[in-house]
């Protein structure tokens, strides 16, 4: 069938089952959109404030639901906004596939207005880029595209179209996705020895030598990483500690990898970890991390991190393996696959010495109460009580998210979004209006700062827009808190620049957006606020008053060892 | 931390546009300095071969292996061994020769290490050598004594000694011991 390329995307679009997309339009991406027009009935197309807006909201819908999120650009400033998204989802391994439009054939290298070399900048920030010149390959590429997306270790892929390309016409002939690997570029890329789309099938010596391992340790401890819930391979990961008794401490984006209230859990490891997580880690015999790639917020110093074990690592990406914490053991391969074929091997076993000594150790921060304001740990835990417990949660980065993570038991894998890698403040409004789209069904409140949500509170606009119900609450401590924290223990309390007591004022902000809000300062004022915006079925912002001098406790400072608290 | 040393990586890419600075790319965001690079198309039809040198202990060469398996564009990826492989370079050296003395003595020169004389005017030669590390280093070591006034190298390309070919390569075999079924 004869159609225009802007036509052939909609159809590849369906192809792949998408429903939603999160996007902004402009010049060079006319054409599309105009088809879109005619496809409102069957694609979804949330507009947002800001094309950041629009690329985190696809990487929230994307970690949320776990399909392949979708984000529309124009060419030039479209394009480059997208980029902070794109590194984001790049950095935490968020499947999404941007689209964006490029000038047309002839203005190509000319600087011609709007025109940037996108595939070039978002190069070493995706797994793929495509630039689109000739429309009979773009069915081809937009298929390689969700392939590579979502497959193997996921991750952002980019397709920049001229514009040219959407308005000429090829021919398109419909491919059911299952047939895909099976057709064109895919599956001359299948075809290759070296191809990255299998899924590696763990060895099985690999395996019993891990099983060994576990057998002859007697203080094992397991690290949760993000591998765990971008494989959605909870039950085994829960079934995996049980059985081999093991406490398990998470990192930031493996919170949903393991039961919250799980009793061998250990809370959070690394800069911020618990005093249980980063003990055990450097007391234990054998630490098995499942897909975790040690980042220095994690391991801190690599070279001492569990010095005295063996160390294990599983992860989908071999080239993860050895890079930053040389390890004794591994295996290449999905974690929800090799946590099978351990459990199916491993038998049920105690180290009840073990165990007891770590769990006694304090897994959670107490904070101190009776002051004028809120203590972050009575602002999460009023949330905690009234909100349902599957809520999904997203942040934004700073002293705010540490704590969300420290008190919150998150349950399963996208119940927690917050940029980890990339550490990109102003990614949690958007993040939650992907969210809740993705997850009708569920309520999503976002957590920030005062500081991260002055960066994108416009995507307000869009709560607004589509009658999103996303509760916001905003850890007020009229601070840059995390840089503030960092300036009061190494640098003498010279606070350059962390001062944030300034305008907006958020509650007469979010009723600027036609939304509701609420300042609140003790517990009593929270609830009541909690309780209405739940009633009110629209955005709501919390402002919640924090002492300024508050700090995410415990801390290890960055390059130590990791039993080295700063404050605990 | 293991030895330096000069690391060779034969990798096979798609021959598109954008592959080569995707490739240089990777290695200067990892932090390491290309020493040498040269790129032609290959055997098989659309694909290009890429032959990288570059300084690296043996722990890191194999993380660079790795990250560059990574690249949709990449076929595969072969550390060469310096046992195991060989290796040529192509230098153009442009020497001046101001007297007939010089003029005979670097003729000489370029007799006893096989170089080839591809220019003459008056006042320069210009000599083509093929050959290994020691051999280019040789007869620039040399002709130090003499002006060169410029020279060019291709930067060198290295095949596999004997029966073994990059198309042999399946990822992990021999580099990294991830067991016999991993892809």
């Amino acid at each position: 069938m004869q159609m225009k390329g802007a036509k052939i995307l909609m159809e590849c679009l369906l192809e792949q089952g998408v429903d939603t997309i999160f996007g902004y339009p402009g010049g060079t991406i006319l054409n599309v959109y105009d088809e879109l027009y005619d496809y409102k009935d069957q694609i979804k197309h949330v507009l947002t404030a800001h094309e950041q807006g629009a690329s985190h909201a696809a990487d929230g819908y994307a970690r949320s639901t776990g399909k392949v999120g979708v984000c529309f650009a124009t060419s030039g400033p479209g394009a480059t906004n997208l980029t902070t998204g794109i590194a984001t989802a790049y950095m935490d391994s968020s499947p999404v596939v941007f689209i964006s439009c490029n000038v047309a054939d002839g203005l190509i290298g000319k600087d011609s207005f709007q025109e940037v070399d996108l595939t070039g900048i978002t190069m070493p920030i995706t797994k793929c880029n495509y630039l689109v010149k000739d429309v009979t390959k773009l069915a081809d590429i937009i298929r390689e595209a969700f392939a590579i997306a979502k497959s193997g270790r996921p991750g952002p892929v980019l397709i920049d179209i001229l514009k040219n390309v959407t308005a000429e016409t090829a021919e398109y002939e419909p491919l059911p996705r299952k047939l895909h690997k099976a057709n064109g570029r895919l599956a001359a890329l299948m075809a290759r020895s070296s191809n990255n789309f299998k899924a590696p099938e763990p060895d099985a010596a690999d395996i019993d030598r891990l099983v060994d391992m576990i057998k002859a340790s007697e203080k094992p401890l397991v690290i949760c990483g993000g591998g765990v819930v971008r494989g959605r391979a909870k039950a085994e990961m829960d079934e995996f500690i049980r059985r081999i008794d093991a406490p398990t401490a998470i990192t930031m984006m493996g919170a949903g990898g393991i039961e919250g209230r799980n009793p061998l859990a250990t809370g959070m490891i690394g800069m911020h970890g618990s005093q249980a997580s980063n003990l055990a880690c450097a007391s234990c015999d054998l630490l098995i991390a499942v897909g975790c790639r040690f980042s220095d917020r994690v391991a801190l110093n690599p070279n001492s991190f569990a010095k005295q074990a063996k160390i294990v690592q599983i992860d989908i990406d071999r080239a993860e393996i050895n890079k930053n914490v040389k390890t004794d053991h591994h295996i290449v391969g999905d974690a929800k696959r090799v946590l099978t074929i351990l459990n199916e091997k491993l038998p049920e076993l105690k180290h009840d010495a073990w165990t007891e000594r770590i769990l006694s150790l304090p897994r959670e921060t107490v904070y101190e109460e009776g002051g004028e304001t809120l203590t972050p740990k009575q602002v999460l835990s009023t949330i905690a009580e009234l909100m349902p417990e599957d809520t999904i949660v997203s942040t934004d980065v700073g002293q705010h998210q540490m704590w969300a993570i420290q008190h919150f038991h998150f349950d399963y894998p996208g119940q927690l979004l917050t940029s980890g890698g990339f550490g990109t403040m102003g990614f949690g409004l958007g993040a939650a209006i992907g969210g809740k789209v993705g997850n009708p069904d569920k309520a999503v409140i976002h957590i920030t700062g005062d500081g991260s949500f002055r960066m994108n509170c416009n995507e307000l606009a869009t709560v607004q827009a589509y009658g999103i119900p996303i509760i916001t609450f905003v850890f007020n401590n009229k601070t840059l808190g995390m840089v503030h924290q960092w300036q009061t223990l190494i640098y003498n309390k010279r606070y350059s620049e962390t001062d944030l007591n300034r305008a907006p004022d958020f509650v007469k902000l979010a009723e600027a957006y036609g939304l509701s809000g609420k300042r609140v300062s003790t517990v009593e004022q929270l609830r009541e606020a909690i309780e209405e915006a739940k009633a009110c079925g629209h955005g709501y912002v919390i402002d919640c008053a924090i002492e300024t001098d508050e700090m995410v406790r415990p801390m290890v400072g960055g390059g130590s060892h990791i039993t080295q608290f700063i404050i605990c | 931390m293991e030895e330096m040393k000069k690391q060779i990586l034969a990798v096979l890419v798609d021959n598109e546009a954008g592959v080569l600075s995707q490739i240089s790319r990777l290695f200067s965001r990892k932090g390491y300095n290309i020493e040498s690079l040269a790129v032609g198309t290959a055997d098989l039809p659309n694909t290009s071969r890429i032959t990288i040198e570059v300084m690296a202990d043996d722990d890191h060469a194999r993380l660079l292996s790795n990250q560059l398996r990574k690249l949709f564009p990449v076929h595969s990826v072969k550390l060469l061994t310096p046992q195991k492989s060989i290796r040529r370079e192509l230098v153009l050296y442009k020497v001046r020769t101001p007297d007939n003395d010089t003029r005979n003595a670097i003729i000489q020169i370029a007799n006893i290490f096989r170089a080839n004389i591809i220019d003459v005017s008056v006042g320069t030669l210009t000599l083509a050598v093929v050959g290994g590390e020691s051999k280019t280093e040789g007869i620039e070591k040399i002709l130090e004594e003499f002006e060169v006034m410029e020279l060019v190298r291709t930067g060198s390309v290295a095949l596999e000694r004997g029966q073994e070919t990059i198309y042999d390569e399946t990822k992990e075999k021999g580099e990294f011991n991830y067991g016999k079924n991993v892809l």
